[in-house]
């Protein structure tokens, strides 16, 4: 039992965490937020790339540094933190992730290397338009090796060079690699409520396209893989909650009203020891989430629906409070809290709603009660 | 106890419901962008709109007619707007002069030029605007920094205000300046108003979270208005600024924007695992809770009506009001992001569903919980003033303003 990063980890965490200080302020986001047609900020991108990071998880035989799942849990926290405009968590959390997941031997072969270098930037298009993500609302076909459909929203869409998507074949719904670059396929720039992580609306036209992994296997591995990517994400979803929470607290600290601190209200006090405990209950299953995925362990699935529920719940109350705390000046574009608001978000819903997730989380207990009582305890 | 219409308040309803049909300004030259409160667009219909009901004696309904109101009862007010708002006519740049300022300026102020700000007020040909916080003074209304020092018959103001609504677009505002630092804080205020054009009145837009730049700093730099111009007495700011929060607080249960109806038509165009959300039970149960704070912040306003209808003072009901309406505001644009699931994060009002009204509103939502009385001070009420309970133990009440421990 051992409830924490080792000291290495450590090491690995405050490294990032002065590496993404120095290069990626909020003045980044900012940034990007000011100018959202390119979705990303691309000279950092190019920084972590440099560092590495890109390749921090994937296995060596296919170019990665295979330092490790916990190790990447730790970058997410320490992006998540900066709320880094990257599309690391589109191309690692969830594009090699898919390979690595549903890839044969010669995809992995020739891909992973790509994404590890940062040479090759994915993501996965599955939503088509507004609602739960299911069989029946996937509408993009793919007939003799041609895709065509609508993907919308697609996180990093415009920025990616190669997508796996979600579309119906032969033999019902499956995964399917397609190269965004070229032919048959047209994107467009998508406003969104999080500008720093970009989105495109994507139409696909007779796009090739290639199976990756078992047809008509498309539903259970893309939950697979969010299971892997929502465990990553839980931890972004945690660092940003941290974060604003202690953006809270330095602010109530500083603030006076009626001739005292902020922070010398209960109301104040109590709110952000409200916000303190959610982000442990989010630590707590994130951490579990770490292990499992770093030991593929077969609570895997479950304790991914966990660490996504508790971060996205937490991200949300600490955000939100963290506006409130600040007053009238929270609420203005100049101030940073709502870097934090607008992620929160975005990071709940890009890999489909919490209410999704819930359901998951209890079909899933299900599933463990049942096993328990057939084990006899 | 009764919530139906009297008979004359059924055939009030049937007549101004007919008559806003009949006179309602067209908006369907409007894009979706353009329906938003405060662009161009939509300010042009709100005025033509207030014009038109104050050429018809629905300007004021409950003001008296000295006022150049139409005499009517809150009651009646109260129809005319839910019959307004039944139209899809909700606007805002009004109300803060009509139904938050001007009240507060004639409680206090009788003279003649007082009473000639009304008539162009009323008919949207002048907008008011509220200048009371400043950066250092939002919760702690009381704690304004910004000076007025008499100069013969005139007062020169220096200081500065912020979140000052649409006072970009005002003729006029009500100010509070400290004319005494040397009393206690609530002692040493004063109220005015003034012309927005006056020389050394500036006002600068913020952008807010949500995009939108209704919201204003106002600088004040030596802007000289004639002692004629204050509102109350020298040292009664305290009093003006109790009058309109009241009145802001008391207009609340009419509050617009999105509902449970809204949430509704929403879900049914939004799939989920079978059917739509709105076959969800989950989505279900929580719009039952939805709509038991919606219906009571609607109903309680029929309790400061009746209590207006009595002459008797509204109670603590516009706290609540006040209070579950921000929150349930924040709670039906989240809810409505995570029925949209991926579809939530598009906030573009040309492809997002139902012009991205929801999105627009989830980055709205926090700044509801803070204007006009932050969630805490709400809750402050109704533990101190309603349920009776002990205040929080005060360092700024009786030493002189000066002396006030400040942070930032
Ligand atoms: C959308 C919007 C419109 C507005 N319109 C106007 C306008 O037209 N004119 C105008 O003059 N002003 C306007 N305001 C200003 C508004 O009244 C203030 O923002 C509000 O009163 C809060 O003040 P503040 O921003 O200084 O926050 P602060 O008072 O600094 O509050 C910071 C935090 O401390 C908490 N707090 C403060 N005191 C206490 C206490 N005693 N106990 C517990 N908690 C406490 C607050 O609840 C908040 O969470 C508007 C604000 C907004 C957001």
């Amino acid at each position: 039992m051992n409830f924490d990063y080792t000291d290495d980890q450590k090491a690995l965490k405050d490294e990032a965490r002065k590496f993404l200080t120095g290069c990626s302020p909020l003045t980044v986001a900012r940034g990007v937020l000011e100018n959202p047609a390119e979705g990303h900020d691309p000279v950092l991108w190019a920084r972590l790339v440099e560092q590495g990071w890109c390749g921090a998880a994937i296995p060596e035989t296919y170019g990665g540094l295979g330092m490790g799942y916990v190790e990447l849990c730790a970058l997410a926290e320490e992006l998540g933190r900066a709320v880094s405009p990257v599309p690391f968590a589109s191309s690692i959390y969830l594009f090699a992730e898919a390979l690595l997941v549903a890839g044969s031997e010669e995809q992995k072969q020739a891909l992973l290397p790509l994404v590890a270098s940062g040479e090759l930037l994915g993501t996965v298009a599955v939503s088509e338009g507004p609602g739960v993500l299911t069989d029946q609302a996937v509408a993009a076909q793919v007939i003799d090796g041609k895709l065509s459909g609508v993907k919308v929203p697609v996180t990093d869409g415009l920025v990616a060079q190669r997508a796996v998507v979600l579309a119906q074949g032969a033999s019902g719904a499956g995964l399917y690699l397609v190269d965004l670059t070229g032919p048959g396929v047209s994107r467009e720039f998508l406003s969104t409520i999080d500008p720093t992580r970009g989105a495109a609306r994507i139409a696909f036209d007779g796009a090739p396209a290639e199976l990756l992994g078992e047809a008509g296997k498309g539903m259970e591995l893309l939950s697979r893989v969010q299971d892997r990517a929502a465990i990553l994400i839980a931890f972004e979803q945690l660092g940003g909650a941290d974060r604003a929470l202690e953006m809270a607290r330095d602010y109530a600290l500083e603030r006076f009203a009626f001739g005292r601190q902020i922070g010398s209200y209960q109301a104040i006090k109590h709110k952000l020891a409200d916000v303190f405990v959610k982000n442990e209950v989010a630590r707590a299953n994130a951490y579990y989430g770490a292990w499992a995925l770093s030991s593929d362990a077969p609570e895997l699935p479950l304790a991914a629906a966990a660490a996504r529920v508790a971060a996205s719940a937490a991200y949300w109350l600490a955000s939100k409070e963290n506006i409130q705390t600040h007053g009238g000046i929270g609420f203005t574009w100049e101030a940073d809290c709502h870097f934090f608001f607008r992620r929160a978000r975005h990071l709940a819903l890009v890999l489909g709603a919490p209410r999704d997730w819930k359901r998951r989380l209890a079909d899933r207990l299900e599933l463990r009660l049942a096993a328990e009582l057939a084990e006899g305890n | 106890m009764n919530f139906e219409d009297s008979p004359e308040e059924a055939a009030y309803r049937q007549k101004v419901r007919a008559w806003i049909a009949a006179n309602a300004p067209d908006m369907s030259h409007l894009t979706p962008e353009e329906r938003r409160p405060w662009q161009e667009g939509h300010k042009e219909v709100a005025s033509k709109w207030q014009a038109i009901k104050a050429d018809a004696g629905y300007g004021c309904i409950s003001w008296p007619k000295a006022w150049g109101g139409a005499e009517g009862t809150a009651i009646d007010e109260a129809i005319f707007n839910q019959e307004e708002a039944r139209a899809g006519l909700q606007f805002n740049y009004f109300t803060t002069g009509l139904h938050m300022l001007l009240p507060a300026l004639l409680e206090h102020n009788k003279d003649e030029v007082s009473l000639s700000l009304i008539p162009p007020a009323i008919r949207g040909d002048k907008i008011w605007c509220q200048l009371f916080s400043e950066p250092s003074s939002g919760s702690d209304s009381a704690g304004v920094r910004s000076a007025a020092v008499k100069d013969g018959d005139d007062w020169v103001i220096n200081g500065q205000k912020v979140w000052n609504s649409g006072a970009q677009i005002s003729d006029y505002g009500m100010l509070i300046a400290r004319t005494d630092p040397d009393v206690p804080k609530h002692k040493g205020l004063t109220a005015f108003w003034l012309d927005m054009k006056t020389p050394g009145v500036e006002v600068r837009p913020i952008k807010m979270m949500s995009g939108d730049n209704e919201l204003n700093e106002v600088f004040l730099t030596d802007v000289r208005i004639p002692d004629s111009q204050r509102v109350g007495e020298v040292g009664g700011g305290w009093k003006v600024i109790i009058s309109t929060l009241m009145n802001e607080r008391a207009a609340f249960g009419s509050v617009s924007g999105l509902n449970w109806r809204d949430t509704m038509k929403l879900a049914k165009q939004v799939a989920s695992w079978e059917g739509t959300a709105m076959d969800d039970p989950a989505f279900r149960e929580w719009l039952a809770d939805l709509y038991i704070d919606a219906e009571a912040v609607r109903l309680l306003s029929f309790r400061t009506l009746t209590s207006l209808s009595k002459g008797t003072a509204p109670g603590p009901e516009g706290s609540v009001g006040k209070l579950l309406w921000s929150g349930m505001a924040q709670n039906l644009s989240s809810q409505a992001l995570d029925i949209l699931d991926h579809g939530g994060l598009i906030d573009d009002p040309a492809s997002a569903l139902m012009n991205g009204a929801f999105q627009h509103r989830f980055l709205w939502a926090p700044g509801l919980r803070l204007g006009g009385g932050t969630d805490e001070i709400m809750k402050n009420i109704i533990a101190e003033r309603v349920l009776g309970l002990p205040g929080d133990v005060r360092v700024d009440k009786n030493v002189p303003f000066r002396d006030i421990p400040r942070g930032r």
